[in-house]
């Protein structure tokens, strides 16, 4: 007996997020994975989910630590060959995007994922928090500085509309 | 932060194009959550011409036929509810169920051979349903018939009530039990597809 949503309901709702967070941390082919990594662990654990437990920040928390999984196994091989502007998924999304992705996957780990949960997610800053341990002022403190580095770098790539 | 912000509306944006790419996702999750036997209910629909009708199935087999009326997250919610919350679409586990339906339709088939899951009916209900598939193809028996193949002549109305709440509707046929004066009575599907499931199997 439960009392739950079916979990295909689960990934219609969240699916979408999670993609974009493993997105944000992984190239494409490492991010199919990681997702559906996210969802088989939280598959297994979903019927003693606590009824009153936040599902979305539930699964980016194992999203997180699935995608760290993968970036540590690409660490231990010998050449790695992971290059986010070559992935196939981006190969649809326009050069401004790309700059993007570009600039925001060379940010330092704890911005980028501030960043990540923050803007791309919509996470609340207690959230990120929970996700990522530490507090939420540090979160709060390394999303700005993320976006101050970013500001820099995404703009120095992109001419905007005056110098074009 | 008078104007809005191009760098937070494009950081807002990246990578929500993801559509297909989740529906391919999604696929792929039923099938490796199958093989790593976490995959408790798959279901899909397919499309009748007593319209669209939701599958879905356990390990041991169908478990669930519903109606577009019953309303798909009502019934998702309900086996999430009896069976377990372990639910994804898929499309391949049922293939077969869709096939031998599609020849039914097509006036092809006129018994099902499927396994099934009786697992949301017991008792005395159970014991009604299993005698339904011995009405055969195109003809008709009446709640007081089936009450009596039952077991208990006088139990029409737990019939009635096995009839109406039949886990397994078209594919356990009791569109095929009618009033004793040759009405129909109610059904799960509504009184249209009960008729039409009559009519097409008596023009077969």
């Amino acid at each position: 007996m439960s009392d739950k949503q079916p979990f295909d309901a689960v990934v219609a709702r969240h699916g979408p997020t999670v993609l974009r967070v493993c997105r944000a941390l992984l190239s494409a082919a490492d991010a199919d994975d990681a997702w559906s990594e996210t969802f088989l662990s939280a598959m297994k654990a979903y019927p003693d989910l606590p009824a009153d437990a936040n599902v979305e920040a539930w699964l980016v928390t194992i999203a997180h630590r699935k995608a760290l999984d993968v970036i540590r196994a690409t660490a231990r091989r010998p050449s790695p060959v992971a290059d986010i502007a070559d992935s196939p998924a981006q190969e649809r999304a326009d050069a401004r995007d790309l700059d993007l992705a570009d600039a925001l996957s060379r940010l330092p780990d704890k911005q980028r994922h501030a960043v990540t949960y923050h803007y791309l997610a919509g996470f609340p800053y207690d959230t990120i928090a929970e996700v990522l341990g530490g507090t939420a002022a540090a979160a709060r403190r390394a999303a700005a500085d993320g976006i101050a580095n970013l500001r820099r770098s995404y703009r120095g790539a992109t001419p905007t509309k005056e110098h074009a | 932060m008078s104007t809005p912000e191009p760098l937070l509306n494009d950081l807002a944006a990246l990578y929500t194009d993801t559509t297909g790419r989740l529906d391919l996702l999604r696929e792929r999750l039923a099938a490796a959550a199958r093989d790593r036997d976490l995959l408790d209910i798959a279901y899909r629909t397919t499309d009748t011409p007593v319209g669209t009708l939701l599958l879905a199935a356990t390990r041991q087999g169908l478990v669930r036929v519903a109606f577009d009326s019953e309303g798909e997250d009502a019934v998702l919610q309900s086996l999430a509810d009896a069976l377990s919350p372990r639910i994804l679409r898929s499309g391949s586990q049922l293939d077969p169920v869709v096939h031998q339906l599609d020849e039914y339709f097509d006036g092809r088939r006129r018994t099902f051979d499927l396994a099934l899951d009786w697992s949301l009916t017991r008792g005395f209900r159970s014991a009604v349903l299993h005698q339904l598939p011995n009405i055969g193809y195109g003809t008709t028996a009446s709640y007081a018939a089936v009450a009596g193949l039952a077991g208990s002549p006088k139990a029409m109305r737990a019939v009635g009530t096995a009839c109406a709440t039949n886990p397994l509707p078209v594919v356990i046929p009791c569109h095929r039990v009618v009033r004793s004066d040759g009405t129909m009575g109610g059904y799960r599907g509504g009184p249209e597809a009960k008729r039409a499931l009559l009519d097409m199997e008596a023009a077969a």
